[in-house]
């Protein structure tokens, strides 16, 4: 006997087909590590989450465009401004302060989090390694650094192009500008990183982070002040090192040729090499540590 | 699924593990012992969150230490603490964590609907974990031990904090995992009464050490201890003592416990002695009652028999 059911009721039928297995494909440690940078980015603008994650993030993100909006405006209305109002690789020093919160404010979201509600266990005893884990969150937050930075320059860059200035030295000035703001990120990343995985208290990791940046810029632009006043231009341009800004500062001007943003560059091709090794030693020490207190933690 | 041999754990001041050879095959395993008895150090071990001081392991027949990786791709693991970030709902948390064990993303989501569904959490799991009680916080942390179809799954302490409707609860989607889903599991608890309840199997540990493992049939066998209580219609004297005296006089182990007897059942005999014995001395039967041995009997006798103390080890 045909039975025509009725579409309707047939659609609103719950069927209980029990537990299924799970035969398909499982994917390996690049898709894992892949899944928790893309995640982990997108947390640092609040993406994918509640808007009250969005704010901070986003109010951070449109302050530091408005310098280049305005530059650009004037551009392009008044044509003929000829020089350029402010080099690509001076951006970020000048605005340090909005860079500092945001790192501030977005490595523990993303790295305190996890030791906070213990949220790492669960990831450990999948089959993600801790390395994996560390330089997945590490990465993200560099990559969250590096839009914040970048993104303005490039609408400068634009701007500047529309105002008819030459392509070919604007799109250097850009590209060093560009690779120093990546470096900036990385070494601020890390640094932020490890004060974040010290601590389960969001408020004292912000605290600390934003004293560390902004206390040694202070504390570097004095001596660099004084000892320039004084014509030691050798102790003036050493004493950059000692704050991620300035460092990096100083390694755009010997690795792209820029302008110095401090009152003395890196003396010399010396000098800028030990400003490069220095970075990169602050970088490895800090995934060292990160590590280290990531081998601890696991064990709990 | 799980085989340790001499496996050593030690802190600086604690021997967590000493020496424990044990095997764990498929089904539901309880793994009981007191607070700090080691049961938490060594799933951590198995999972490779802690290097073992000495001894070896292996789970699925994966060795522990060399092949954690593939080891932990295939088990599942549910903490003891509390692990959930308040933030997300329920759905989120899965979803990634299920991505996060190797499932591409459509499978992601189809597996954590399924599997939120399974451990009941219908329409709150889009609310952030943070308004949960303990108990959907629990189903969340089994949920998203299992959402990758693991062979194995630990399950530390899941009872841990709930009502006893709660626990009912959990203990009855425990079972299922391990009929229905066909998931091993190593269950841990400090309350041996509840491990009784759902596994097939039980390993009773000690301050480190192994205790007793064996079947949870054959610990809770038939023979047990048979308890008689007895008065006498004509107004004899201590009709207790009598029966007492005669029982033993036949060479049963008795015992007196108030006003009822506790006779060692030794085998079909012993109901026949009873019944002929009342009948012999006129009197009337007022209780006869078979009690089983529980788990706890076995771990009270086999720590005396062992001279370990009783209570808290650590």
């Amino acid at each position: 006997m045909a039975i025509q059911p009725e579409p309707e009721a047939r659609r609103s039928v719950i069927h209980d087909i029990g537990y299924r297995k799970y035969d398909g494909i499982r994917l390996g440690e690049a898709y894992t590590w892949r899944t928790l940078y893309e995640l982990g980015v997108k947390h640092c603008y609040g993406i994918g989450r509640a808007a009250r994650f969005k704010v901070l993030p986003m109010m951070l993100l449109t302050i530091m465009m408005i310098p280049a909006l305005v530059i650009v405006g004037v551009q392009v209305i008044v044509s003929d401004v000829a020089a350029q109002v402010l080099p690509y690789s001076r951006y970020s020093i000048i605005m340090q302060l909005i860079i500092s919160v945001f790192v501030a404010v977005q490595a523990p979201a993303l790295i305190s989090r996890d030791l906070r509600y213990r949220l790492l266990t669960l990831y450990l005893a999948r089959p993600l390694r801790l390395d994996t884990y560390v330089y997945a969150r590490l990465a993200a937050l560099a990559t969250g650094l590096f839009i914040l930075t970048g993104l303005p320059l490039l609408v400068l860059y634009v701007g500047t192009l529309l105002s008819g200035s030459s392509p070919a030295s604007e799109t250097t000035d850009l590209l060093g500008a560009l690779g120093g703001a990546a470096i900036l990120s990385i070494v601020l990343a890390s640094i932020a990183a490890v004060v974040s995985a010290t601590t389960t208290r969001r408020g004292f990791a912000i605290a600390a982070i934003i004293t560390t940046l902004i206390v040694s810029y202070t504390v570097v632009a004095t001596i660099q002040g004084i000892a320039d006043e004084r014509g030691n231009t050798e102790v003036a341009g050493y004493a950059g090192m000692f704050s991620p800004f300035t460092l990096v500062d100083g390694i755009q001007v010997s690795l792209f040729n820029t302008e110095a943003s401090t009152p003395a560059g890196p003396p010399g091709t010396v000098g800028g090499l030990i400003f490069i090794a220095f970075a990169i030693l602050i970088v490895l020490v800090c995934v060292g540590v990160l590590l280290w207190r990531y081998r601890k933690v696991a064990g709990r | 699924m799980i085989a340790t041999r001499e496996l050593t754990k030690n802190f600086s001041h604690v021997v967590a593990l000493d020496s424990l050879t044990i095997d764990v095959g498929a089904g539901v395993t309880g793994l009981v012992g007191a607070n700090g008895a080691g049961k938490s150090t060594l799933i951590k071990i198995l999972l490779g969150l802690l290097p073992a001081t000495s001894g070896s392991a292996s789970v699925l027949d994966l060795q522990v230490g060399r092949q954690d990786t593939e080891i932990r791709s295939r088990v599942g693991y549910m903490p003891e603490h509390d692990c959930l970030p308040p933030d997300v709902s329920a759905t989120e948390l899965i979803v990634h964590l299920a991505r996060i064990s190797g499932l591409p993303p459509d499978a992601a989501r189809e597996r954590s609907a399924d599997i939120l569904r399974h451990v009941g959490l219908a329409e709150e799991r889009y609310r952030p974990i943070g308004g949960y009680s303990t108990g959907m916080r629990q189903r969340v942390k089994l949920a998203q031990a299992i959402v990758h179809d693991p062979e194995l799954v630990f399950l530390d302490e899941p009872t841990n904090g709930l009502d006893p409707l709660g626990r009912d609860d959990m203990l009855a989607l425990i079972r299922r995992i391990g009929t229905e889903f066909g998931i091993a599991a190593l269950v841990t608890s400090h309350l041996l009464g509840e491990l009784e309840r759902i596994s097939d199997n039980i390993v009773v540990v000690d301050a480190g050490r192994l205790l007793r493992a064996s079947s949870t049939a054959e610990f809770t066998q038939m023979t047990g201890v048979l308890t008689v209580e007895v008065q006498d219609p004509s107004g004899g004297p201590n009709p207790r003592d009598r029966l007492g005296k005669a029982l033993a006089g036949r060479g049963l182990q008795v015992v007196q416990d108030g006003s009822v007897l506790r006779i060692e059942i030794e085998d079909e005999s012993t109901y026949d002695s009873v019944r002929d014995l009342v009948a012999e001395l006129g009197m009337g039967l007022v209780r006869l009652e078979q009690t089983r041995h529980r788990i706890e009997d076995i771990f009270i006798a086999d720590a005396n028999a062992q001279g370990v103390p009783d209570g808290d080890p650590a």
